[in-house]
């Protein structure tokens, strides 16, 4: 048992073992980020993966429009501690994206528009755990929340989820992204409470 | 970019630390600044926050981040908490807490919202309600600086009067010309207030000696509204997006 705070009771527990370890519930939808809206036009929107060896694949809207989506429905964890379930989220499954990609390399930076990065092991973005999405609750993805299209990687913190993804840099070796460098975890397994370097 | 240099090794900023409450001072009718000494306290820079804490009698825990409102001082640690409707820590601390209660805390965190004293350009920091909490931090760690520092504008938004936190610090520190502190009023003005009741506009932020062209580092924080309008003003008056950092709270910030 940890320390007990004297007087503490706090909420009702009821959340059917579905809130990681030092979450909390919440309704709506709160906001993170490290820098104002970047404006990002469907015209002028661009996905773009490069290869260790700088083969370099790009799609446009149309593009990716024109791929296979999926709708999922999952519980979010954001490193600040609040949780929101069943989120329903539309969007293009890393799987259809990186198909014909080759490439030996195990992890990815993803970058976004406005310059923002995070680092993440590749096997992670693989097997129905990870997707571009540009719908969240049916509407499209609201440029506050990362529209016109975020990744979208629920297992993991959601600073993992990058907003406004631009483009996927695969990388033979882990390199640490924005949060990363500033002392946040370079995994950010919710379920282990990896939320910063050394947890 | 470079990694940042942040006080304390990991590992201590990752221990969880007992902190006791030695000081309760009231700020406003929802808002209260808790000071807590907290042994061995690594120490921190202005904007960082802290993780607390509290551990119910079954196991249960419940943790939310505070911004830390005054720069570093031995193992004194200050939080000012807004208490939220049915916030089930914040509740806690600005109520039940009382003095000569431990919590648990760790920290510091967050290496990006935080003015170093070595910073020489112009600083312009803008908060919305309790988005003061951070700012408040660098004010006072310009005020504190030896060989003073660069100019330091405050716009600061806020319903109605009754809502200004720290209202004497800011009166100090615009008398003592530390800080330019532009009040914005969106609900209810005091008496005579030369600028009219309404959301921040592009003017309150535009000022001579913090415009674009005087590549001023902008902070942000407040409720994601506002943080949204604000760095869209700001980046509306040319200032480049890479210059403003920003710090959101939702409204669920319990």
């Amino acid at each position: 048992m940890d320390f007990v705070t004297r007087g503490f009771q706090g909420r009702p527990r009821s959340h059917d073992g579905r809130l990681p370890p030092g979450q909390y519930l919440t309704g709506d939808f709160p906001v993170l980020s490290a820098g104002p809206t970047p404006p990002v036009d469907h015209d002028e929107w661009e996905l773009w993966v490069a290869t260790e060896d700088g083969t370099r694949h790009t799609w446009s809207w149309q593009d990716l429009m024109a791929l296979p989506d999926e709708t999922v429905t999952v519980d979010i964890h954001c490193v600040t501690s609040w949780s929101k379930l069943d989120t329903e989220w539309r969007g293009v499954s890393l799987d259809t994206l990186l198909a014909d990609v080759e490439t030996s390399a195990d992890f990815a930076m993803v970058h976004s528009y406005g310059g923002y990065t995070t680092n993440l092991p590749l096997e992670d973005l693989l097997d129905g755990q990870a997707w571009v999405a540009f719908e969240y609750d049916g509407d499209d993805l609201r440029p506050e929340h990362g529209g016109p299209a975020r990744l979208l990687v629920p297992h993991l913190y959601f600073w993992k989820s990058a907003k406004w993804v631009h483009g996927l840099e695969l990388m033979l070796e882990d390199s640490p992204g924005f949060w990363e460098q500033l002392g946040y975890h370079d995994y950010g397994d919710p379920w282990r409470e990896q939320r910063y370097q050394g947890d | 970019m470079a990694r940042a240099a942040v006080p304390g090794g990991l590992s201590g900023r990752r221990a969880w630390r007992d902190a006791t409450l030695v000081e309760r001072r009231p700020e406003t009718d929802s808002a209260v600044t808790l000071v807590l000494d907290v042994h061995d306290w690594p120490g921190h820079l202005p904007g960082q926050h802290v993780d607390v804490r509290l551990t119910a009698p079954d196991g249960y825990t419940a943790t939310r981040s505070y911004s830390v409102s005054a720069p570093e001082g031995g193992d004194r640690v200050e939080l000012t908490v807004q208490r939220v409707p049915d916030g089930e820590v914040s509740g806690f601390l600005a109520e039940a807490l009382a003095l000569g209660d431990t919590v648990r805390l760790r920290g510091p965190v967050g290496g990006w919202f935080v003015w170093r004293t070595t910073q020489p350009e112009p600083v312009l920091l803008v908060a919305g309600g309790s988005g003061i909490v951070p700012l408040m931090s660098m004010l006072r760690a310009r005020d504190g600086a030896d060989h003073g520092g660069p100019p330091f504008r405050l716009v600061y938004s806020v319903r109605e009067p009754g809502d200004v936190i720290y209202r004497d610090v800011l009166s100090a520190l615009q008398d003592s010309d530390v800080a330019d502190v532009h009040l914005v009023h969106t609900r209810r003005a005091p008496e005579g207030a030369a600028r009219p009741v309404s959301r921040l506009r592009q003017d309150d932020l535009a000022a001579s000696g913090w415009s674009a062209e005087d590549a001023p580092t902008c902070y942000v924080c407040g409720p994601t509204g506002f943080v949204e309008a604000a760095a869209d003003l700001l980046v509306g008056l040319g200032h480049a997006p890479e210059r403003i950092r920003t710090e959101r709270f939702g409204p669920s910030g319990p």
